[in-house]
């Protein structure tokens, strides 16, 4: 049977949509996920004389004092990315196949995870490097079991309460508070933890009390899963209510109205297209690092322009980027409906103008760092609309990763935007700016070179209809490919 | 109405749809019929430009469907659940639908509630996005959006699978109606040979790709065609 189950598994990676992309998309993650190993290995060896010589204590109750925090991060990071056992579950409920060993499997398989593996990085050398240092053999043994079955235990912690978004969010503005109040020097939270840690070294045997925890965590999770195994239980997928909203002021751009109304309300009910408006609106704040000098690399001047095309940009690199990906399972539908390329198109480029210039609007706060900061920000905007705005419609035309609106998946970026077309699209979008900027800049004056790249956007906006009637013609020329693309989920 | 010259489609060696000629006639109700693979769902897409054809043209009216987006006013469209948009509540579609046929409200409102027991209660005010809708409920929602804004030219893509009985007789009563009374032609696909002979006029066999059979519906077609499909 769990031979069975294995292979099953083994099929499902390997032959999972994301796992077909680019070889050099995997290399891309190989590397992210190396780093972090790295990362994590670096901090194993390292941490032990990092504290010494920093003289705040012993290493290891320094590092028994925040482990508090170590875990209860851990426990967030996991609520947030940790992907639930149950999604392959469905199949298996009918077959002659016992419950009990389904739900082992499922919860089995999360014991392998890298966020459970990860921690090994950093906990085994750092162990090592104890051992090497004199630290008590048994002592340095019973410690490092009792943390991996305390990460462990977070393990199945998340997997009860996952989906449970009250008791996520109470607990993760409890560990904010515990961290503020720490910082502030109201509450130490550490100073009653602790011991708690502390006392897994001191009293090695002691370690035995997380195990028994880990083992009463899998066999709660194991009733939990097995009470709710049933389609309308456990697996069933969550419904919101819906209402419906007429948005008649929009009514008055007639059919761009139409396709407004329609996008906001993709944009406001859709988890995906959420997070994605959510990401583009940090970037008003992104500017923040250039003008206040916070960072030093980016204090030449080239680097304003760079940071006024992202202030204003956000929706357009978040949403614009990806825009009919956002219409994939739909598209069919688009492309017979009674509605013209360019109408549909235009109501896109509306979208990212409107965008655009909400963003200008409230990056007005950058008037405090001075009229160059805010100079930079406006002609960020006039070249978004100019140019920008184009360019983003046009890679889209070769986007052809159909979005699946409901999940939130790939919280590590996402690979559709890396297709050699769009990359290259990329460049005229923040090189060529920077370019322009770069010769008026040199040649003339500081101001001179906002003059240029202002022109530049302004001349994009003068020649709408052509381009347009150009971004059109690759539109329908793509338009078979995209539709067989957005027909593989 | 529809004329089809000359048309194939095909995938590397594997032709998988070719038809000499066909001819549709304003208001007729056409049935397509076929196995599993027989080019039916092709033949659909190729109607709506949803895909090239490798050869050939088809005329919709006048316009020739894969070089001008002229036949798009007149035509509309239930394949599958892709031209259903999820996140949009069955009312909201419906306006949507409605907006870019250039009927407003009213029109629409007025329209649907022709369908009042053809939804059956489970459409209208559910407080659902189409997406938490069941199958044939979705269906349901996508059949009557096809009808709105008076389009000359309905295609329905196997609009009788997943419907429950009551619903299934309802829609044979309207799509009878829309050819016979509103002359729109209605192009209809089965697996159901029952459900077809007594909704359509005239009956296409598809077989690979190829019309087999091209029947005017009487009293002895459901013998042919099950003559023909037990082979």
């Amino acid at each position: 049977m769990l031979k069975h189950f294995i292979g099953l598994q083994w099929k499902s990676f390997f032959r999972s949509a994301s796992f077909k992309t680019e070889i050099w998309f995997k290399i891309l993650m190989a590397l992210g996920a190396l780093y972090f190993i790295v990362m994590f290995l670096g901090m194993g060896v390292g941490a032990f004389f990092i504290i010494e010589e920093m003289e705040i204590g012993d290493p290891l109750r320094v590092v028994n004092q925040f482990m508090i925090y170590y875990l209860a991060f851990d426990l967030v990071f996991r609520y947030m990315l940790q992907k639930m056992p149950v999604t392959n579950i469905k199949p298996l409920l009918y077959l002659p196949i016992s419950k009990t060993k389904v739900v082992n499997f499922s919860l089995g398989k999360t014991i392998i995870s890298f966020f459970n593996i990860a921690h090994a990085f950093f906990f085994v050398p750092f162990s090592i490097v104890l051992l090497t240092k004199g630290y008590p053999p048994l002592q340095v043994i019973g410690w490092h079991l009792a943390l991996m079955a305390l990460f462990y235990c977070n393990n199945f912690i998340n997997v009860m309460v996952n989906n449970q978004n009250t008791v996520f969010y109470v607990f993760a503005v409890l560990f904010i508070v515990a961290g503020a109040s720490q910082y502030y020097q109201w509450f130490d939270i550490t100073l009653y933890t602790q011991p708690i840690f502390d006392f897994f070294y001191d009293i090695p045997w002691t370690a035995i009390v997380p195990w028994v925890v880990l083992v009463g965590l899998y066999y709660g999770a194991f009733a939990y899963f097995k009470k709710h195994m049933y389609l309308d239980g456990g697996l069933a997928k969550k419904q919101t209510e819906a209402k419906t909203e007429n948005l008649e002021w929009l009514d008055r751009f007639g059919n761009l109205g139409t396709f407004l109304k329609n996008d906001i309300k993709l944009i406001k009910r859709n988890k995906r297209s959420r997070s994605a408006v959510i990401a583009g609106a940090f970037f008003i704040f992104y500017g923040l690092l250039f003008f206040t000098g916070a960072l030093e690399v980016y204090d030449g001047p080239f680097w304003k322009i760079f940071a006024g095309i992202f202030v204003t940009g956000g929706f357009l690199f978040s949403f614009g980027q990806y825009v009919p990906s956002w219409d994939s399972s739909y598209y069919p539908l688009m492309m017979s409906q009674n509605i013209k390329y360019r109408e549909y198109l235009s109501s896109k480029w509306y979208l990212v103008i409107i965008a655009t210039i909400i963003s200008t609007i409230l990056a007005t706060f950058y008037i405090y760092f001075g009229w160059e900061a805010y100079a930079a920000v406006l002609v960020g905007a006039i070249y978004n609309i100019g140019i920008n705005s184009y360019l983003v419609l046009w890679g889209g035309a070769y986007v052809k990763t159909p979005i699946d609106l409901t999940s939130n998946k790939k919280a590590f970026g996402d690979k559709q935007a890396f297709n050699a077309k769009t990359l290259l699209l990329t460049l005229p979008k923040l090189v060529l700016p920077i370019g322009i900027y770069a010769i008026g800049h040199f040649l003339i004056s500081p101001m001179a070179g906002y003059i240029f790249v202002a022109v530049f956007g302004l001349l994009g906006f003068v020649f709408r209809d052509k381009v347009f009637t150009m971004i059109e013609g690759i539109y329908k020329k793509e338009k078979y490919k995209t539709l067989q693309a957005y027909k593989q989920k | 109405m529809i004329t089809v010259h000359n048309l194939t489609k095909t995938y590397g060696e594997n032709t998988v749809l070719n038809i000499d000629n066909l001819e549709i006639p304003k208001g007729q109700s056409f049935g397509l019929v076929g196995n599993n693979g027989a080019g039916k769902t092709t033949l659909f897409s190729l109607l709506l430009d949803l895909i090239q054809p490798s050869s050939g043209y088809i005329i919709n009216k006048d316009v020739q469907v894969d070089q001008s987006e002229d036949w798009k006013p007149f035509t509309s469209a239930f394949i599958d659940e892709t031209f259903l948009i999820g996140y949009l509540t069955p009312e909201e579609y419906f306006y949507f639908i409605g907006e870019l046929r250039g009927r407003n409200k009213a029109d629409v409102d007025a329209l649907l509630s022709n369908f009042d027991d053809f939804f059956h209660g489970e459409i209208l005010g559910q407080k659902k996005y189409l997406r938490d809708l069941s199958k044939g409920n979705q269906k349901k929602v996508g059949i009557v959006a096809s009808f709105i804004g008076n389009p000359e030219v309905v295609i329905l893509d196997e609009p009788f699978a997943n419907l429950d009985p009551t619903t299934q007789i309802r829609l044979k009563g309207i799509i009878k109606d829309l050819a016979a009374k509103e002359g729109v032609t209605v192009l209809v696909s089965s697996h159901d040979l029952i459900h077809v002979t007594e909704v359509c006029e005239r009956i296409v066999v598809l077989n690979k790709g190829e019309i087999v059979k091209d029947i005017h519906t009487s009293a002895e077609t459901m013998k042919e065609l099950e003559a023909f499909f037990a082979g």
